[in-house]
């Protein structure tokens, strides 16, 4: 039998970071899971070694000390397979518009942070020549809306980002995925409204990452297809209509 | 505000509900608020799982921190569904020691209301299993509580239906099982005597469980199937079913049931014809071993979804009394005669045999316990005071999970550990603090 694979699973405390770290793990691989509250990725690690019997590690990082990235990713005891960041916060638009250290936080977040790193990585994995990197971005960055067009703006450039990626790795036969879930019953999401048609549930994401990344050939996944005519759509609508719209 | 009710959706009372995302975040929550309980998944009957004015819902705390398949021990977070833990464990071969009849709960509900399963003869209630808690105290600590250590808290928290604060992780040992199959034997009891007979008979089966026709009258008052299980081993599954999967999907165990159910269940003619056919069906197998999966032997009502909704809108009751050994014949015939007599039909009447319990308002006691289901109505209050005296006067009790309407005077006579569990609440500073809708109701 083959060696197991390695997976590091970047922001190891979401829901949707644990769903998919445990499909990985029951698929055989052993998985590092990366965030900055140890004690709850910790719960995390737990319950998937418990599930699964897999190996599961806990690594300290945070999104926002880009400076510690290249130390980080060669002080790593192996270079992972695949890399999955589902770092990301919503983050409040209204107080960030005023609120310069808030919005500075939304933007680094959810772009800069996860850029870098994968940036990191991706140099790493052309160098080995193997490697899929996995971001996690939204469909809130396919069009910016009055509500959260600094979360979005972010993860526009976090697609773009991820785009790029691909179009330089791709000649090299490294995969790079951008999955946009559409509304997920999340943490991120406890208290919302959310139209049930629209909504999936953190594991159904996890699946369709593990598909998208280690079965499939997708570049870039909406986890509920039905998202992708509604994007469609609300891309289609003529901007001086658009800006008129409460979204 | 949300108005929260039990799964006989009766009573209702609103409540502030919180959702705390890990254990860490609840000692915070146990001093920032008053008139405060925990609250699983909802399967307590009446208004157990409701707080005075908080209910502090445990299910983001789901998490198994540790399991040794060497030992069968399993450490976890009170808010772990029992149908996640069976999903993971059984193809594993590992079972829990008590599952009650529902795997819709928590391992924190099963510890507060110390569960009893079809083994209770042997094995005692889920709290006998547990080897450890870790508890959110009502000044805000956590409290580590085992025979040994806190032993007087962990007495109390086992069955204490939330009462001394939040359980947060438990250890506990699975049982090894060496395949998913139970061996199913059933023996017919035409009269409540042979069923109580039949029930001590098979106190050598590891699980065991009569079902009564409620609607039997005269002499076949108690008529009943007995269900005596053990879990199969590799052997009786190549003797009775060589070509089946040892560890099959639970998906694969659902319940059909051949009729509609809104319609047989609210009127008495059609729940006795279904009463009939079950009977029949079941007495047509007696006698002879047989291989059931481990999900509908356990769980036969989780198959239909929210069959607590067949009741319709004012909610339904469950009745679940235990009555010591020597007084069991006589008082269950006079409960089973006023209930057919007065024809307030039941869907479900079960039967069980039950040995003694540690928690201080632990439910189970040496004795039988009946467990019967009645749609809410003016006729049921009256009647079920009336069956309460009976119970008293017999030495029995009412189940606290159960239970939405019995009076303080029924529930002080039946639970002597009452005055130590009060005692203890105001010792550890919970009396007025952690108070569900059930302690304010019975005076907790
Ligand atoms: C169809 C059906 C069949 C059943 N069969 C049986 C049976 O065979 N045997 C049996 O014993 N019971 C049986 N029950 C009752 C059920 O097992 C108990 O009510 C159990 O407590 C429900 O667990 P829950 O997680 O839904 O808890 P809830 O109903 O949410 O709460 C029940 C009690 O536990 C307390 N509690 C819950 N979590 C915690 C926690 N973390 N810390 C402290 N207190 C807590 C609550 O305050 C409340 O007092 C059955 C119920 C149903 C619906
Ligand atoms: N839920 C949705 O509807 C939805 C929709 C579209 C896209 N998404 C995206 O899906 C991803 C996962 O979200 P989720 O729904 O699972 O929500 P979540 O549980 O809130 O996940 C966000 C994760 O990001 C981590 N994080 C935030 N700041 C960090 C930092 N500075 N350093 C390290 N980690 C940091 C969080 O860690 P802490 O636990 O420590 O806070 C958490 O693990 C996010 O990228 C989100 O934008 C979600």
């Amino acid at each position: 039998m083959n060696a197991p694979r390695t997976l590091l699973l970047v922001g190891g405390t979401s829901d949707i970071g644990r769903a998919t770290a445990l499909c990985y793990a029951q698929a055989g691989w052993r998985v590092l899971l990366a965030a900055r509250r140890d004690d709850e990725a910790r719960r995390n690690a737990d319950d998937i070694a418990a599930r699964t019997g897999a190996d599961v590690a806990v690594l300290h990082l945070d999104i926002l000390e880009t400076s510690g990235f290249e130390a980080l990713v060669d002080g790593l005891p192996q270079l992972p397979d695949t890399v999955v960041c589902v770092v990301g916060e919503l983050g409040d638009q209204q107080r960030g518009q005023k609120d310069l250290a808030h919005a500075t936080q939304i933007l680094r977040t959810n772009f800069e942070g996860p850029a870098l790193l994968l940036g990191v990585f991706a140099e790493r994995f052309a160098a080995r020549g193997s490697g899929t990197l996995v971001g996690v971005s939204s469909v809130a960055g396919d069009r910016g809306r009055g509500s959260n067009y600094l979360y979005g703006a972010a993860k526009a450039g976090f697609t773009a980002f991820l785009s790029g990626l691909r179009n330089r790795l791709a000649p090299a036969g490294l995969r790079v995925v951008t999955v946009k879930p559409g509304f997920v019953r999340t943490q991120m999401t406890a208290g919302m409204k959310l139209p049930p048609v629209l909504t999936a549930e953190a594991e159904e994401v996890g699946r369709a990452i593990f598909t998208a990344a280690e079965k499939g050939s997708s570049d870039v996944v909406y986890v509920r297809p039905v998202w992708r005519p509604v994007m469609m759509i609300i891309g289609s609508i003529p901007e001086r209509i658009f800006k008129r719209l409460r979204l | 505000m949300t108005e929260l009710s039990g799964w006989g959706r009766y009573p209702r009372h609103p409540s502030d509900v919180l959702s705390p995302p890990s254990p860490s975040a609840v000692p915070p929550l146990m001093t920032s608020h008053t008139g405060l309980v925990a609250r699983g998944n909802g399967r307590a009957y009446g208004d157990a799982a409701i707080g005075e004015q908080v209910t502090l819902v445990t299910r983001r705390l789901d998490r198994i921190r540790a399991f040794d398949p060497s030992t069968g021990r399993i450490r976890v977070e009170a808010g772990l569904l029992l149908a996640d833990l069976l999903d993971v464990m059984v193809p594993k071969g590992f079972f829990p020691p008590v599952v009650p009849g529902t795997k819709f709960v928590t391992v924190g509900g099963m510890i507060a209301s110390d569960v009893h399963g079809k083994n209770h003869h042997r094995d005692g209630g889920f709290g006998d299993h547990v080897e450890s808690l870790t508890l959110a105290s009502p000044d805000g600590g956590i409290a580590t509580c085992s025979s040994t250590e806190n032993g007087d808290l962990f007495r109390a928290t086992i069955g204490g239906m939330g009462l001394t604060g939040t359980i947060l992780e438990a250890t506990f040992r699975m049982r090894p099982v060496e395949t998913g199959w139970m061996r199913q034997q059933t023996i017919v009891a035409t009269d409540l005597d042979k069923a109580l007979d039949a029930l001590r008979a098979s106190g050598e089966a590891t699980y065991s469980v009569a079902w009564i026709d409620c609607l039997a009258k005269g002499r076949s008052l108690g008529r009943s199937l007995i269900f005596a299980a053990e879990h199969a081993t590799r052997r009786d599954l190549e003797a009775l079913q060589p070509a089946a999967d040892a560890f099959p999907s639970a998906r694969s165990g659902r319940l059909s049931v051949p009729l509609d159910l809104p319609a047989f269940a609210l009127n008495r003619l059609s729940v006795g014809a279904f009463n009939e056919m079950y009977f029949r069906a079941g007495a047509m197998k007696a006698g002879y071993p047989f291989l059931v999966h481990w999900n509908p032997y356990f769980f036969p009502l989780d198959g239909i979804g929210d069959w607590n909704r067949i009741y319709g809108r004012r909610g339904f009751l469950q009745y679940q009394c235990v009555i010591p050994t020597a007084q069991a014949g006589p008082a269950l015939s006079r409960i089973l005669e006023r209930i057919a007599q007065r024809g307030l039909a039941s869907f479900l009447a079960v039967l069980k045999q039950m040995g003694p319990s540690q928690g201080d308002l632990s439910f189970p006691m040496e004795g039988f316990t009946l467990a019967l289901d009645l749609p809410v109505s003016d006729a049921a209050f009256p009647l079920l005071d009336e069956l309460d005296r009976t119970v008293v006067e017999a030495g029995g009790r009412l189940y606290l999970a159960k239970d939405a309407r019995q009076s303080p005077a029924t529930f002080e006579a039946g639970y002597s550990g009452l005055p130590r569990f009060r005692d203890l609440r105001r010792a550890i500073g919970a009396t007025g603090r952690i108070s569900s809708r059930l302690s304010a109701r019975l005076g907790i």
